[in-house]
C-alpha cells in the first residue's frame, strides 16, 4: 500500500487510473482555453475553426485581440501596479509581525496574534465589505466635521490595495515566521554582544537569513493579489483590476480574446511555478 | 528608552495600525452598520435582522448555503484524501515533485480563469458537448452547466487544493515503518487506513475542512458563473445589498450573519478535534 510493501494489481492500477482522472479534472480548464484561445471563430468554444493568432493581435470591431484592447491592457496594468503595491506593503508588515511575535513577549500578545491570523478565516467578502463600510465612515465623516473630502477613503485603487494587504499581511507573516523558527537566536546574541542594537542586529543578522522567505512571501502575496475577486469588486472604483474586468466579460461579453487573456496567465505561472520549483532544489 | 524597547516599537507600531485599522475597526463598523437604518438616521434599529428573518429566500439561503458548503467540505476530503496519500506515500517523490507542481498551476491561475475555463469545458458549445456530438453519441447538448452539479464542480475545483497541501504536510511526518509494523501483523488495508493513517492525519485533514468551508461559504464566482437560477448562494444576497440595490446596512447585517456562522462551525470544528486557531495557518 506504500512505496515499500508488494500491492495487488487491483490497488495499485485502480489507485493510478483514480489519480489520472483527477489530474485530467483538475487540467482540463486550463487545457481548453489555451487551445481554444488560438480557434478562428467568435465563439468562445468548440468548434475548432482553424488556427489563428487574431485574439491576441488582430484590431478590428469584430474581433479585438489582447494586445489591441485597450481596457483589457488597461485593466492588466492596474492588476500588476496593486499587486506590486500589495506585495510591497504585505512582506514589509507580515516580516515585522513575524519578528514581533517570534522574539517579543507583550501584553495582550494572543489577542493580537488572534487578530494578525484571523484573516485566514474570515471570508473575502467580509473584509471586502467591512473595509468599504469604515473607510465610507471615516470618510464621510471627515468631510462633515472637518470639511476635508480626500478621495483615498472612497473605493478606487488605494483602497484596493488596502484591503488585499489586511489578509496579504497575514500570510506573509506565516511564511516568514515559518523559517523564522529554525533561526538560531545566539547569532542575534552574539551581534548584540558585539555591541550592536537589537535592531541592527534584526537588520544584519536575521533579515538576511530571512531572504529566501521574504522572496517567498512577495511573489506568494503578488500571485493573490493578482487573482484575488472576492475582497476586490467592493473596493475597485472606475479602473477595474483584471479579475473584475474579466468577470463582467465573462457575465456580458465573452469573446476569444478571454481565452488568450487566460492562455497567456496558464503560460506565465507554469514558467513562474517551474522556475520556483528548480531554485528550490537548488538551495536544497 | 533602551534599545531593546526601540527595537519593540518599532516593530509593534505597523503591526497594530495594520491590525487596527484593518481588521478590528472594520469589524465593529460591520456591527454596527448592520443596526442601522438604510435611510441613514443616527439611530438603532434590528430592522435589517428583522427583514432577513420574515423572507423566508433569505434565511433559505443563508441554510442552503452552509448545508451545502458543509457537503462541498466533505466532498472536497473524499476526492483529495487518496490524492495527499499517493503523492506523499506510493508514488516515487521524484514524480511526487512534478505533480505538486500542476497541482498548484490552477491555484496561482487564479479563480476567475479556472471557473470561466469550466463555462468553456461545460458550456452548451463546450469541450464536452461538442466532443459527444463530434463522436455521434448524443445529437442535442446536454445540460452540463448553470445548475447545482457545476457549481459544486466549481465549488471543488477552487478549494480542494487547500485539503491537498495540509494532509500531505501531515501524511509526510507518518513513519513508513508504523505501517509497515501493522501490514507486517496482518492488518489489512482498511484497517491500515482506518487506525493509523486517518488517526494521524487528522489534524491536516480538520485544517482543510476549515479553510475549504470558508472559502466555499465565501465564494461568489462559482456560484454566480458556474451556478443556475435556483442555485441560490448567501453571498450573491450580500452583493446585492451592496452592488444593486444599494442597502448597505442590510447587506452589512448579512455579512455579519454570514461572518458568524463561519465563524461558529470553524469553532464546532476546532472544539471536537480539539485544536487551536494558532495550527490552522501551519
Amino acid at each position: 500500500m506504500i512505496r515499500s510493501l508488494p500491492n495487488s494489481p487491483l490497488y495499485k492500477y485502480g489507485f493510478r487510473v483514480y489519480v489520472t482522472l483527477f489530474f485530467i479534472f483538475l487540467l482540463i480548464p486550463l487545457l481548453a482555453v489555451s487551445v481554444l484561445a488560438f480557434n478562428d471563430t467568435t465563439s468562445i468554444s468548440l468548434p475548432w475553426k482553424g488556427f489563428t493568432l487574431d485574439w491576441f493581435f488582430a484590431d478590428s470591431t469584430e474581433r479585438l485581440g489582447l494586445f489591441a484592447d485597450e481596457d483589457l491592457l488597461n485593466s492588466i496594468w492596474v492588476s500588476l501596479q496593486t499587486s506590486f503595491l500589495m506585495a510591497t506593503l504585505s512582506t514589509i508588515v507580515g516580516t515585522i509581525a513575524a519578528l514581533l511575535f517570534e522574539s517579543f513577549n507583550f501584553r495582550f500578545k494572543k489577542i493580537f496574534y488572534f487578530f494578525a491570523i484571523a484573516p485566514l478565516v474570515i471570508p473575502g467578502v467580509i473584509l471586502g465589505i467591512s473595509i468599504l463600510l469604515a473607510s465610507t465612515y471615516v470618510g464621510g465623516w471627515l468631510d462633515t466635521n472637518l470639511g476635508i473630502d480626500l478621495e483615498i477613503f472612497g473605493p478606487g485603487f488605494w483602497l484596493v490595495v488596502l484591503g488585499q494587504f489586511s489578509f496579504g499581511a497575514t500570510y506573509a507573516m506565516l511564511l516568514v515566521a515559518a523559517r523564522l523558527k529554525k533561526f538560531d537566536p545566539e547569532l542575534e546574541d552574539a551581534a548584540l554582544s558585539l555591541k550592536a542594537s537589537r535592531l541592527e542586529s534584526i537588520w544584519y543578522i536575521t533579515i538576511p537569513f530571512l531572504k529566501p522567505a521574504i522572496i517567498g512571501a512577495f511573489v506568494i502575496a503578488f500571485l493573490m493579489s493578482f487573482s484575488n475577486f472576492n475582497t476586490t469588486i467592493f473596493l475597485v472604483g472606475s479602473d477595474p483590476t483584471l479579475p473584475v474586468d474579466l468577470y463582467s466579460r465573462i457575465k456580458f461579453s465573452s469573446t476569444p480574446v478571454l481565452n488568450a487573456v487566460s492562455f497567456m496567465i496558464v503560460l506565465l505561472i507554469t514558467i513562474v511555478a517551474t522556475i520556483s520549483i528548480f531554485t528550490k532544489k537548488q538551495n536544497k | 528608552m533602551d534599545g531593546n524597547k526601540k527595537a519593540f516599537y518599532f516593530l509593534f507600531v505597523p503591526v497594530a495600525l495594520w491590525l487596527f485599522l484593518l481588521i478590528i475597526l472594520p469589524h465593529i463598523d460591520l456591527f454596527l452598520s448592520s443596526f442601522k437604518p438604510n435611510s441613514g438616521e443616527d439611530t438603532y434599529t434590528l430592522e435589517n435582522y428583522k427583514a432577513f428573518f420574515s423572507d423566508s429566500i433569505y434565511w433559505r439561503t443563508f441554510i442552503n448555503t452552509t448545508l451545502y458548503a458543509i457537503g462541498v467540505t466533505l466532498l472536497a476530503f473524499a476526492v483529495s484524501f487518496p490524492i495527499a496519500f499517493y503523492l506523499t506515500k506510493v508514488i516515487s517523490p521524484k514524480i511526487a515533485g512534478f505533480l505538486m507542481l500542476l497541482l498548484l498551476i490552477p491555484l496561482w491561475v487564479g479563480e476567475l480563469v479556472t471557473i470561466y475555463g469550466w463555462v468553456v469545458v461545460l458550456g452548451e458549445n463546450g469541450v464536452i458537448n461538442e466532443s459527444l456530438k463530434y463522436l455521434g453519441l448524443i445529437e442535442t447538448s446536454l445540460p452540463l452547466i448553470y445548475n447545482n452539479v457545476s457549481m459544486t464542480i466549481g465549488l471543488l475545483y477552487m478549494s480542494m487544493l487547500f485539503m491537498i497541501i495540509p494532509i500531505m504536510t501531515t501524511l509526510e511526518s507518518l513513519d513508513d515503518a508504523q505501517i509497515e509494523a501493522a501490514s507486517d501483523l496482518g492488518a489489512s488495508k482498511w484497517t491500515v487506513f482506518r487506525r493509523i493513517v486517518i488517526p494521524h492525519s487528522m489534524p491536516g485533514i480538520i485544517n482543510g475542512s476549515i479553510i475549504v468551508f470558508m472559502l466555499v461559504i465565501g465564494d461568489y464566482v462559482a456560484p454566480n458563473i458556474l451556478g443556475g437560477k435556483s442555485s441560490l448562494w448567501f453571498t450573491e444576497q450580500i452583493y446585492n445589498q451592496f452592488l444593486s440595490t444599494f442597502n448597505w446596512n442590510q447587506g452589512a447585517a448579512f455579512g455579519f450573519l454570514l461572518l458568524i456562522i463561519s465563524s461558529v462551525t470553524i469553532w464546532i470544528a476546532l472544539r471536537l478535534s480539539g485544536q487551536k486557531l494558532d495550527k490552522v495557518g501551519e
